[in-house]
């Protein structure tokens, strides 16, 4: 335990009274943060969570005085360890950042200045307060990187941020964080962009870190099982206002508000499985590479049955887009193929025919950038229809507006432009302009990744009733198996560019997993306080007993 | 890899882009060449007529042609001049051929060349000294005070020192810094035997018309490329570290920023060397651009091909180091993973 800061665990570090934020958006200020009032001790985690928009980032960011531009802190107090952060001046409150409160943003490969080692980033702030001399800081950065567990800690720091992976950023900027050994450290959502097999070993060693330097920190995520494993509070914001604050055990034992309890809904989803022989698509033994030497698919074969979902699942880098790739044509295997209704389709985009093409829709993960910006909804749902079906004029707008219906939105919606519907209203939209050329198999890559869990749960109710009515069939590409549960018949699982098994949901979902699968779902974040302790100690017991 | 692509693969990728630019650096070299001959070849008129004049006897031109060498072939001329060029002879300038046929005045273009060009290099280098680090300065505390008064004042002055044309900013300098104060003379008539001292004195108000003009370019990329990387996560995240404004420009905005930088100073230093004629007119400075466009009115051939070859390889020359900086400022270039 550390015995250098001043202060006990326990006394009160942070008191933020009645904060109330503003945001500058159409021309005019809206309050964003509507008089909240966080406390925190000395030595305590609290998770702030909520779906996006609701302010925790905003509120985050006002505990270290700052307010990104666009937004200004209107009214409400702010004592960091006795001082007022709304009363002094900016240069002082400058003064407690990297030194007393420190940050660790959520794209850490964003976050880190790619002209600069590591290193010397990890140690910037230190060595600029002059809390510890250049050398003194630098043989502590690597200390820390050993404590977060990187692999070469002594050389690690010598990289620059493109040479090192997303999961090992996440780590140097926590080690970034804690170089000068602050106070309080804000942690905005910083697994969010990382692997469940990643976030894991992330969490375990941001945990470890906090504890062992008696940090108080505030931790910032969507991820109610992700905060569980964290927080010893918890506070739950939407629309800016706090709706419950409970000790993370209570929270979780007997949420009291109704909210609090759909945060975690898409678990709620169940979807029985069914079994078919009627195959709409056959992956066969499909390899694929983008430079022509490193196989990124080797032999993959995956069968799809009609009217079902078929999930991929595996981490980033396994091949799951690139499957869809070869899928859809826009990477053409380099041997093996594709058989649609028992054809094979041409390899190549271009050389397919319209009716090829129409049968074969495609959903993307970031509806805003699938959108042309400058398009109503009418061009971009109308231009399928033409352009498949020929339909024009006033049969278009019939069409649109039964398909705008199918999405659950009404007429309204036709003349907007993307930047003016919410995320999940981006995300209909999108899955409206693939049902417009009647497609028969939709691969959705990761469609409900970029959502909060209320929103996701929507869109996969939406996703499935159309499956019903329409009798669609999906490749669900995702890697949160919370989703896989929700709504798959089969599952394939990926690694490296290889299949490493696949069947049934249920098959899949029981033991004995061979050993990635088992990986990958126990990496899964659950909703019990206890399961991180849980599995690093299990873990922790695998690997003495069989070394 | 290493023991696949051999000695190849072993260099460092910067020096293996670098050695590529240079490659395509001699090849554009080349092609400009071939251009630059060929359009010659393909202007209309004659030497041979226009020094003697269309009264002149078919027998007489052919003569006269013949002596230049105009009778050959045309790639056999241009191998020829290609030749030359290689191993430093850019031929014989044209005038000075009497058509008398007496002695034989004329002189290499090499000759002619080298000392306008090295008073050409002396006016570019003391106008990039005095404009590069004065638009660095004018553009990094344009965007430190962004939205400033100063950065209004400096944006605004800037701009109108590039809007007048250049005869326009020179007179005017030499109205106020000559003719009411005479600081510095008006005429930079500099010749072979003046000290160095003296030539700095000569060409200072060349050398700052020639600085107004193209300030304003650098300094607004260089705003422009700094406060483009402020909304990037890493600047925010630098704030966060209770970076200070000018920390945050100077550290973490301007090692990103070079690229852009740096191809704008190119551009505008190639300006300098081959775009001065009006200043050198203005001034009398018996640089370069005198000398081509004398060559050209006097259809003098070999002097034209010689200073627009300069020209070129200035270009290129100039653009392959913006491209060498702009490498190895970039990480991702420079460490590879």
């Amino acid at each position: 335990m550390s015995t250098e800061r001043s202060g006990q665990k326990g006394d009160l570090l942070l008191e933020m009274k009645d904060i109330v934020i503003d945001g500058y958006s159409d021309d005019r200020w809206h309050e964003i943060v509507k008089g909240v009032d966080v406390t925190l001790r000395r030595g305590e985690i609290m998770g702030l969570i909520g779906e996006s928009g609701a302010g925790k980032s905003t509120l985050g960011l006002a505990a270290m005085g700052f307010a990104r531009p666009g937004c200004r802190i209107t009214s409400g107090s702010i004592m960091f360890d006795g001082i007022d952060l709304m009363k002094v001046s900016e240069a002082e409150r400058r003064a407690l950042r990297g030194s007393r409160i420190a940050y660790v943003a959520q794209s850490a490969a964003a976050s880190f200045n790619p002209a600069h080692q590591l290193i010397e980033q990890t140690v910037e702030s230190t060595v600029r307060r002059g809390i510890k001399p250049e050398a003194e800081a630098r043989a502590d950065a690597r200390k820390l990187y050993r404590d977060l567990q990187l692999p070469n800690p002594d050389s690690i720091g010598d990289r620059y941020p493109h040479q090192v992976s997303g999961g090992q950023l996440q780590r140097v900027m926590t080690a970034m964080a804690m170089s000068p050994r602050p106070d309080l450290i804000i942690f905005d959502e910083p697994t969010t962009a990382l692997d469940v097999t990643t976030q894991v070993e992330v969490l375990a060693s941001m945990r470890r870190i906090v504890e062992h330097y008696n940090t108080a920190a505030i931790y910032i995520t969507h991820d109610l099982a992700v905060v569980a494993q964290m927080a010893d509070v918890i506070k739950v914001l939407r629309y800016g206002e706090t709706i419950e604050d409970a000790e993370t055990r209570k929270m979780l034992a007997q949420p009291e508000k109704a909210y609090t309890r759909s945060l975690w809904s898409v678990r709620s989803i169940e979807k029985p499985e069914e079994e078919s022989e009627d195959i709409v698509l056959k992956v066969d033994h499909v390899d694929a590479s983008y430079t022509g030497s490193a196989k990124v698919l080797d032999d993959v074969t995956i069968e799809v049955p009609r009217g079902h979902t078929v999930a991929i699942v595996g981490e980033s880098g396994s091949g799951k887009s690139t499957t869809a790739r070869a899928i859809t044509g826009l990477l053409p295997p380099t041997k093996g193929q594709v058989l649609f209704n028992g054809k094979p389709l041409p390899p190549l985009l271009k050389e397919r025919s319209i009716d090829q093409l129409q049968k074969i829709q495609m959903i993307y993960q970031m509806a805003d950038t699938a959108m042309n910006p400058r398009q109503t909804v009418r061009d971009i749902i109308g231009r399928p229809l033409e352009f498949y079906l020929g339909l024009r004029g006033r049969e278009r707008d019939q069409r649109l507006l039964e398909l705008l219906e199918m999405i659950e939105l009404d007429e309204t919606f036709i003349d907007r432009l993307p930047a003016e519907l919410s995320g999940g209203q981006k995300q209909r939209i999108c899955i409206a302009r693939a049902l417009a050329a009647s497609p028969e198999l939709i691969i959705c890559d990761e469609v409900t990744s970029a959502l909060d869990q209320i929103v996701q749960k929507g869109i996969l109710e939406l996703l499935l009733r159309l499956q019903r009515e329409l009798g669609l069939t999906y490749i669900f590409i995702t890697h949160d198996i919370a989703t896989v549960k929700a709504i798959s018949d089969q599952i394939v699982v990926m690694l490296e560019g290889r299949v490493v098994e696949q069947g049934m949901k249920s098959e899949i979902l029981s033991p004995p997993y061979p050993e990635y699968t088992k990986l990958l779902l126990s990496s899964v974040p659950e909703m019990n306080p206890d399961w991180l302790t849980g599995l690093l100690a299990e873990r922790e017991r695998e690997s003495s007993s069989n070394p | 890899m290493a023991n696949k692509g051999g000695v190849k693969a072993v260099l460092h990728p910067v020096v293996r882009t670098i050695l590529q630019r240079l490659g395509l650096g001699l090849i554009t070299l080349f092609v400009v060449s071939l251009i630059l001959f060929s359009s010659i070849e393909f202007l209309p008129g004659d030497f041979g007529e226009a020094v003697l004049g269309q009264a002149a006897l078919p027998e007489t031109v052919a003569a006269f042609r013949k002596e230049l060498g105009l009778d050959l072939p045309v790639h056999e001329r241009y191998f020829d001049w290609l030749g030359g060029i290689l191993t430093g002879d850019m031929g014989n300038s044209f005038s000075g051929r009497g058509s008398s046929g007496g002695t034989d005045r004329s002189r290499p273009v090499i000759e002619l060349l080298a000392p306008r060009l090295a008073n050409t290099l002396f006016l570019a280098s003391m106008a990039a000294i005095i404009s590069v680090p004065l638009a660095l300065f004018l553009g990094i505390t344009a965007a430190l005070y962004r939205g400033s008064i100063y950065d209004r004042m400096v944006n605004a002055m800037t701009l109108t020192t590039i809007s007048f044309p250049e005869f326009f900013v020179a007179y005017l300098l030499i109205l106020v810094l000559s003719s009411f104060t005479k600081l510095f003379p008006s005429l930079a008539n500099i010749g072979p035997d003046v000290d160095f001292w003296e030539r700095v004195y000569l060409t200072a108000l060349p050398a700052l018309t020639l600085t107004l003009v193209i300030v304003a370019h650098m300094m607004r990329m260089t705003r422009a490329a700094i406060i483009n990387l402020m909304a990037s996560p890493y600047i925010e995240m630098a704030e966060l570290k209770g970076a200070s404004k000018s920390e945050i420009i100077l550290q973490h905005a301007l090692p990103n920023a070079w690229a852009p930088i740096v191809t704008v100073i190119a551009f505008n230093l190639a300006y300098l060397v081959v775009g001065v004629v009006v200043v050198e007119v203005v001034f009398v400075y018996p640089g370069v651009g005198q000398l081509m466009v004398d060559a050209v009115t006097t259809r003098d051939v070999p002097v034209v091909q010689g200073c627009a070859m300069i020209f070129a390889a200035t270009y290129i020359l100039l653009n392959l180091f913006a491209d060498i900086i702009s490498i190895i400022t970039n990480p991702r270039l420079l460490h590879p993973r």
